[in-house]
């Protein structure tokens, strides 16, 4: 499904981000990506949905060849990952649903799929009766659900999670675990990247681990390992 | 392309159109601006075209004589004319028919020349020389020119025809159309230029939806489309302001030359001829306008 093969990463400034990753993530698996801040996780996740291009190395996500990739492929890619971020990034001025529907739209999914769709994905991110809410009027953990909703919505194999509980407080970051692990279990593969020790070490997930630009620790059912 | 998604371009570069306000007014308003003096030059270089048209079909050489050459010098010069052969007739218009004909010419304004009579008539004798190819025109009249060659008297004043008068007028007009070029040049690359900020404004308005359309995965030219829209839309309400404005224009400067030209023999273009190219030109150009602005800010600001 994604595989980093000999990856290095160096930025324009001269900040090497990764050396040598080599990871091989196999389809429906769940992995968290673990380390101090600075220490490549971000770089290792913006690799995979190519918002940067390895300095070495070869990766392919899905099939794609990223290293041959042409620039205009690139939304094609795109279409099969869904990303998450810690500030969720939703659009102020639209609705829940909105929000949902125009990930749909921007792809030109035929109308009427996207209703269908978009409130299925809201049903299962429990979201259906803040349909019509905007943004300012939700809270943050509802906020980060209309988030996964649009990540999901266009049927990705993978779902790249950026700190997706960054924001939010333990309770609410369960909830959103919870509906991360359903989204696995019906097929998705999950990379998600986070400071969340319990989170880690209650799940009970693949975890690598990544230290100044290296990989140090890949484990199956592995824990957070670093001191808080 | 979709249907939806085609007018999903067309709503969203309407949107901005109407978000970016006084932006779109001041680029909608340049446009106008640079393409009225264009269909304005347009219009008059138009109707010269035509003007020159009809003098040189009035293919006739009108030939002045010296004040006072004496009648025997006169019929020698009219036998001398007639001996070219491109020549087809030759009518001679003494100093009173001259004086009629001016009279007529300038109709209720005859007055001016209230005062000036037999006796004291300014304008000389002359002939009026057909010729029996109106492209000969210039060959026989370089003839009559030459008659005065083997004159010691130099008895032909002026020799006159259509194409003479055409080249002059050609002169001045390419003049003022050259100027004219360098004006409207100057205000469309103004009006690309408002039209490429408000583009920007535009994408830095939308650059939010902008990387989340690029992270779910639109294509490029999809969310290039709706700025081109934008800017296409632009350019083509500021030329169709500019093309209704025009065409109003010049139906009321017909209408009200209408009398005056027709007394002399002239008419202007009329509108349903000018409508093609006047209101093409102005609305092709302004779109075109409206679009390469909108390409340079989407170069230059949208990195997709």
């Amino acid at each position: 499904m994604i595989e980093f093969h000999g990856v290095w990463k160096t930025y324009p400034d001269g900040t090497v981000a990764l050396q040598s990753v080599n990871v091989l993530i196999e389809r429906n698996e769940f992995v968290f990506i673990v380390g101090p801040s600075g220490a490549g996780k971000s770089t290792f996740m913006k690799l995979i949905y190519r918002e940067e291009v390895p300095t070495k190395g070869q990766i392919s996500v899905n099939g794609f060849n990223l290293g041959k990739l042409k620039p205009r492929k690139i939304p094609y890619l795109r279409r099969n990952i869904g990303v998450i971020f810690q500030d969720f990034r939703l659009l102020p001025k639209l609705t829940a649903y909105e929000n949902v529907a125009f990930a749909m739209e921007v792809v030109e999914t035929p109308r009427r799929l996207i209703k269908k769709r978009t409130l299925e994905a809201l049903e299962l991110v429990g979201l259906k009766n803040k349909a019509n809410s905007l943004p300012s009027q939700l809270s943050g953990g509802e906020q980060q659900r209309v988030a996964i909703a649009r990540a999901i919505v266009n049927n990705p194999a993978v779902i790249v999670a950026d700190e997706p509980t960054g924001n939010l407080d333990p309770e609410t970051s369960w909830e959103i675990m919870k509906l991360l692990e359903e989204i696995n279990y019906r097929g998705t593969t999950i990379v998600m990247a986070t400071h969340n020790s319990a989170i880690v070490n209650a799940m009970r997930k693949r975890v690598i681990a990544i230290e100044k630009g290296i990989i140090v620790r890949d484990e199956p059912r592995g824990e957070y390992g670093y001191e808080i | 392309m979709r249907f939806s998604t085609f007018s999903r371009h067309i709503r969203e570069g309407t949107k901005s159109i109407i978000r970016n306000g006084w932006m779109s007014f001041a680029s909608i308003s340049s446009i106008a601006v640079s393409l009225f003096i264009l269909g304005v030059f347009m219009l008059l270089t138009l109707n010269v075209n035509r003007f020159a048209d009809q003098v040189e079909s009035q293919a006739q050489i009108r030939v002045f004589l010296e004040l006072d050459t004496p009648e025997e010098k006169i019929a020698s010069i009219e036998r001398q004319i007639k001996l070219i052969p491109e020549v087809k007739s030759v009518v001679f218009v003494s100093k009173h028919d001259a004086l009629d004909r001016l009279r007529e010419t300038l109709g209720e304004n005859a007055d001016v020349l209230d005062g000036y009579e037999a006796e004291n008539n300014p304008l000389p004798d002359g002939f009026d020389v057909d010729v029996f190819e109106p492209r000969q025109i210039g060959v026989a009249a370089e003839k009559i020119k030459a008659l005065n060659d083997t004159d010691p008297d130099k008895s032909i004043m002026r020799v006159r025809y259509g194409e003479e008068t055409v080249k002059q007028l050609f002169r001045i007009t390419n003049g003022i159309r050259n100027i004219g070029l360098v004006i409207v040049l100057g205000l469309a690359v103004t009006a690309m230029f408002l039209i490429s900020t408000s583009i920007r404004m535009t994408i830095y308005a939308r650059r939010r939806e902008i990387a989340i359309m690029k992270l779910v995965g639109a294509t490029n030219g999809f969310i290039r489309w709706p700025f081109f829209v934008e800017g296409a839309l632009t350019g083509l309400i500021g030329s169709l302001i500019t093309a209704a404005g025009l065409l109003a224009g010049y139906a009321q400067v017909i209408r009200s030359t209408r009398l005056d030209l027709g007394l002399m023999m002239f008419d202007l273009v009329p509108l349903e001829e000018a409508l093609g190219p006047v209101g093409g030109v102005v609305v092709g150009l302004g779109t075109l306008i409206g679009i390469f602005g909108s390409i340079l800010s989407v170069r230059k600001y949208l990195r997709v």
